[in-house]
């Protein structure tokens, strides 16, 4: 088992009282395993790829445990952290096309970034040569600035810089979202000849867009309002979900080929709660059409088949 | 309604607006009372410069844009513009940026009141502001009387729309309206566009994302570089896409019953048909050739 999340809890402080952005959040990531981490804005799957790497300033650990390897991981800890991070866990923030220093040519930003983590730069040059052509890259990029490259070019700069340690874990958040369907397509298929090489053990693929973790991911989990709604194989959250959520959020994608005629596709009326003073219980049963009395309690994460996990009163 | 006529827009780029920018090139399409075309391309195609002209923002380098027969570029002087806007509305993709954030967000149709229609009494305005939330289906009570942040992006987005809707409106340029939109509200709004057409309302539908454009349109139009690669019926270009590029489009796009390998081996089962790409004479014209009813693919840009 590579990570292994126990009840995490991680609150945002505000001048009007914390925003319980996740709110015990408990799931298992296999080696090998890529996870692709769904929701709409605001359910926290962002707060829960950071809080696996690097809290910042206004983010607090209320409780909970993350196990890598075998090892806690010390995140509420901001020493502790420093020698995991990009060693054991790296990450691939949202938009990565800025996160390259725009005063560095690309080679000289990764010799710093190097030297900085204790790595000596030469050691790690031919694997970056290797790594680069095998993203379709040419080794003149390491020459050139950030704004020379296009968007697609600098998002596998970035992974390729990220994952160059061969890190336990990796986090991507939102990687192919700024991309045209194209790149998108390629960087994806990179990410998971990554995986299969063994340059990351594991990912969390975080995203907003359902079908694209479809193509890429081994497991998706769905997150609601800081709460783990249902974890299970890809296939079986497209194909026969359990969770009234995730069979809602799945209903509501039209598809290439479906059009208006043949069917009109229902949205989810409502909103999601705010977290700021969330309801108590299943904080989807204000828009949930099959909610009852014992919704006011939280259901929990309970297996229903192997490997397939959800938390609702109605499929346990 | 609408009627584009070769039409191309040139930008002037680099530091002293010495560069040229192609950024559409020798389009022509028309959009009928009722009908949603889509204008579908990634990044860098000429989609929005597209939109943008049909809404006055831009002029056309070249080329005519009509709209019920007059040339919108002749339309000068105050008076007259906004009585084009009485007719051609526009929604665009981010409603946090379309507010003002200082004003309530039903300022929008205090604006539009002021400007448009000062003679119509308090009563008389009131029905007709609930009588456009209710074709957006919009809740009064959840709209009125509050602030942009207050509200979700799809309801804002569909109060632009009512906005949009109090106006004699005829053509709805709707630029990417929904990619900023979660999952679960994305589809109302396409469910409205739908209501509206229904309405007799045209629309040109701008989108990057080929099943968005998919589900709601008429018509469909693929940009490649600012000249269209394919146009035509949309049940026809996504069941035969014909040109190179709108397959290769279509095997990119993330489905969610199907993997990028299945497509891929769907797609390999079922070579296109024989189809001769026109050649464009000149570096400025993109000629289109009809292969069936009301299909057209254009010239191959690599």
């Amino acid at each position: 088992m590579t990570l292994r999340v126990n009840d995490l809890k991680v609150y945002y402080q505000t001048l009007r009282g914390d925003v319980h952005a996740l709110d015990g959040v408990t799931f298992d990531l296999a080696d090998g395993e890529i996870m692709g981490l769904a929701g709409e804005s605001g359910c926290g799957k962002t707060t829960l790829g950071k809080s696996l790497i690097r809290l910042d300033s206004r983010m607090k650990h209320v409780g909970g445990t993350i196990e890598l390897d075998g090892k806690n991981v010390p995140i509420a800890d901001e020493k502790a952290m420093v020698p995991l991070r990009y060693h054991e866990i790296s990450l691939i923030p949202q938009y990565a096309m800025s996160a390259l220093n725009p005063t560095r040519k690309i080679g000289r930003m990764i010799k710093d970034l190097m030297k900085a983590r204790g790595v000596d730069p030469a050691s790690i040059e031919d694997e970056l040569h290797r790594r680069l052509e095998l993203v379709g890259l040419e080794q003149d990029v390491l020459n050139r600035f950030p704004i020379e490259l296009s968007g697609g070019m600098k998002q596998r700069v970035v992974m390729v810089i990220s994952t160059l340690l061969n890190p336990s874990l990796l986090i991507a958040d939102e990687v192919t979202s700024a991309l045209d369907v194209s790149t998108q397509r390629a960087v994806a298929e990179s990410m998971v000849e990554f995986r299969d090489r063994g340059f990351v053990k594991s990912m969390v693929f975080v995203t907003h867009d359902l079908s694209l973790v479809y193509q890429m991911a081994d497991t998706i989990m769905v997150m609601y309002a800081g709460h783990v709604v249902e974890k299970a194989s890809a296939k079986t959250i497209v194909n026969e979900p359990k969770h009234p959520y995730t069979q809602m959020l799945i209903s509501a994608l039209p598809e290439v080929g479906s059009t208006e005629e043949q069917g009109r596709l229902e949205g989810i009326p409502g909103k999601p709660p705010g977290l700021l003073d969330p309801p108590t219980g299943c904080r989807f049963k204000d828009r949930c059409p099959l909610a009852f009395s014992k919704c006011s309690e939280r259901p929990p994460l309970v297996e229903i088949e192997p490997g397939h996990w959800a938390a609702c009163w109605k499929t346990g | 309604m609408l009627e584009l006529k070769n039409v191309h827009k040139v930008y002037r780029v680099g530091a002293f607006g010495g560069g040229r920018k192609r950024a559409v090139r020798d389009v022509s399409l028309t959009v009928e009372p009722g009908e949603v075309v889509s204008l579908i391309g990634e990044s860098g195609s000429g989609k929005s410069t597209l939109g943008k002209m049909v809404l006055g923002l831009f002029r056309p380098t070249e080329g005519q844009i009509l709209f019920e027969g007059t040339d919108i570029t002749t339309i000068k002087g105050h008076a007259a513009r906004k009585e084009y806007y009485r007719h051609v509305q526009g929604v665009f993709q981010d409603p946090f940026s379309s507010f003002n954030p200082i004003f309530k967000a039903d300022r929008v149709f205090e604006m539009i009141r002021s400007t448009y229609y000062p003679g119509v009494s308090d009563a008389d305005w009131k029905d007709r502001v609930l009588d456009a939330l209710g074709t957006v289906r919009l809740d009064p009570d959840n709209v009125l009387n509050k602030y942009p942040h207050q509200l979700s992006g799809g309801q804002l987005q569909r109060v632009l729309i009512a906005r949009a809707l109090l106006l004699d409106i005829k053509l709805l340029v709707a630029d990417e309206i929904i990619s900023m939109l979660d999952a679960s509200t994305r589809i109302d709004v396409l469910n409205l566009l739908s209501d509206l057409k229904e309405r007799g309302l045209g629309i040109l539908f701008v989108t990057h994302d080929l099943s968005l454009g998919n589900y709601v349109s008429d018509k469909s139009v693929i940009l490649r570089k600012g000249a269209i690669a394919e146009m035509g019926p949309t049940a026809r270009v996504f069941e035969n896409p014909l040109h190179p590029y709108s397959r290769h489009l279509l095997s990119c796009v993330p489905q969610l019953h199907r993997t990028w390998a299945e497509v891929d081996a769907e797609l390999a089962a079922n070579p296109p048909e024989d189809v001769e790409l026109p050649v464009a004479p000149d570096e400025e014209s993109a000629p289109l050739v009809e292969v069936e009813e009301g299909h057209f693919v254009g010239i191959n840009q690599g």
